[in-house]
């Protein structure tokens, strides 16, 4: 089976251990990630007023090119992208003079009315591949593994554009459980890390992080599973600064929902680009036997 | 990182703040109609229920909460409203708004209020004060979305 996918910029770079586990564990049960031509960067955001159209450009552009492939749905990893383009996706589709006035402004593209359906592939596993077919595939089950699934805010929010409704979403949990994790419930599985907020007022964005951490760790995670290059970066990557000055009891790593699953395909953990990650999240799998301890 | 611009702080919380003149001839009729017009919300529904200060992440840090922002807007206090760090440290996490039991889309408003000073080529945030380690390592998304959001 394939399907259409937009990578975005931070999976080509400093998410690689997002993207390359994705397609390769996709392969393994039997999907090919196609990988959009000429896609450009999504804007990252969305624009939240109503007079602004041209910050809309971008993600509808991608959105063409999908359809341009002749796809009917369009898979996304990183949560900002899905949000940006599931956003700009539903105006093209409810909107008509917003509609129209992009598609003139883009004269030189096929007119768009959000024909192409995007989807997080949390979701596209959750539909395509299904949970049974998910669990007999795994090959290296992550038994006793205390995993607290993260979807932060863009998965969620706003409503229109959920993966599944907030209150009731079940979604990453079933994932989870489904590679034979022990789920972890986490009362901070919808707070926000402070986003992009960590470059403008990092001291802010530091201690939103260090707060939902902090919940995941009391309820007894090792791990954190998340799908987002930036919460990654909050959360994992300065996950040091959130020790020493913003009360973090002690470190949790952190994960891509897509490396769990390679690893539980038993995929080779090369793939993984585990240097890639928070300090702690190689040594605890190979403390735990999931990966082979391997010279870096 | 230093802001571009200085917003001052106007009033730290509501209980310590200054006293706030209003009467017929502070309300900026002007400045209710844009925020309105950009956002398409009408403020004029929120009840002052304060769900979405006591949901947002960064509240503790605003110098006006979200609720007393939206209470000012409502009032037309412009000066006031745009010389608060409030919407600047804002990040569209979107808790308010799924918890508005008005119905409010909280951020857009943050948004609008936000362009009213974009829009004067206003930049909140200076790209060339980041760290070099902290571009080496930042995710693009993290850099774009920042950039959109906070700068003209």
């Amino acid at each position: 089976m394939k399907v259409s996918y937009y990578p975005g910029c931070t999976l080509k770079t400093k998410a690689r251990n997002l993207e390359d586990t994705a397609i390769g564990a996709l392969a393994v049960l039997g999907v090919e990630l196609v990988e959009l031509p000429r896609w450009n960067c999504c804007g990252a955001v969305t624009s939240l007023a109503q007079d602004d159209l041209l910050h809309m450009l971008a993600p509808v552009r991608d959105l063409i090119r999908a359809k341009e492939q002749g796809s009917d749905k369009l898979v996304t990893i990183c949560s900002m992208c899905y949000n940006t383009l599931a956003r700009a996706n539903l105006l093209m589709r409810n909107d008509a003079e917003k509609r129209d006035a992009l598609n003139r402004f883009m004269d030189e593209e096929p007119d768009y009315a959000g024909e192409v359906e995007v989807i997080h592939l949390l979701n596209f596993i959750r539909d395509e591949v299904g949970w049974d077919k998910l669990r007999a595939a795994v090959r290296r089950p992550l038994t006793g593994l205390r995993v607290a699934p993260y979807y932060g805010c863009t998965l969620v929010r706003p409503a229109e554009v959920a993966i599944e409704p907030a209150v009731d979403a079940t979604v990453f949990e079933k994932f989870i459980e489904a590679l034979g994790a022990q789920l972890v419930h986490n009362p901070g599985a919808f707070d926000c890390c402070g986003s992009y907020q960590i470059l403008s007022h990092p001291k802010q964005a530091l201690a939103a992080s260090a707060e939902l951490l902090g919940k995941a760790k009391n309820k007894g995670a090792d791990v954190l599973a998340l799908s987002c290059p930036l919460c990654d970066y909050n959360l994992g990557k300065r996950q040091n600064e959130l020790v020493a000055d913003h009360g973090l009891e002690s470190k949790l790593p952190t994960i891509y929902f897509t490396q769990l699953l390679a690893v539980a395909l038993g995929l080779d953990s090369s793939l993984c680009h585990f240097e890639l990650n928070h300090e702690g999240t190689r040594s605890l799998l190979e403390e735990r036997n999931l990966i082979s301890t391997v010279a870096v | 990182m230093r802001h571009g611009f200085a917003p001052g702080r106007i009033c730290s919380h509501w209980e310590d703040q200054m006293r706030i003149l209003i009467n017929g001839r502070t309300v900026d009729e002007d400045f209710i109609e844009r925020v309105e017009e950009i956002s398409e919300q009408n403020i004029k529904r929120c009840m002052q229920c304060g769900t979405c200060s006591a949901s947002c992440p960064m509240e503790a840090d605003m110098d006006l909460s979200p609720r007393v922002v939206m209470h000012f807007t409502q009032m037309g206090l412009r000066d006031v409203v745009q010389g608060a760090n409030t919407v600047w440290i804002c990040a569209s996490c979107h808790t308010c708004e799924a918890r508005c039991p008005r119905g409010v889309d909280l951020p857009k408003i943050m948004e609008a209020i936000r362009l009213l000073t974009l829009r004067k080529n206003k930049d909140a945030v200076d790209p060339r004060q980041l760290e070099a380690t902290v571009i080496d390592e930042a995710p693009q998304a993290a850099m774009v979305g920042c950039f959109r959001k906070l700068t003209a």
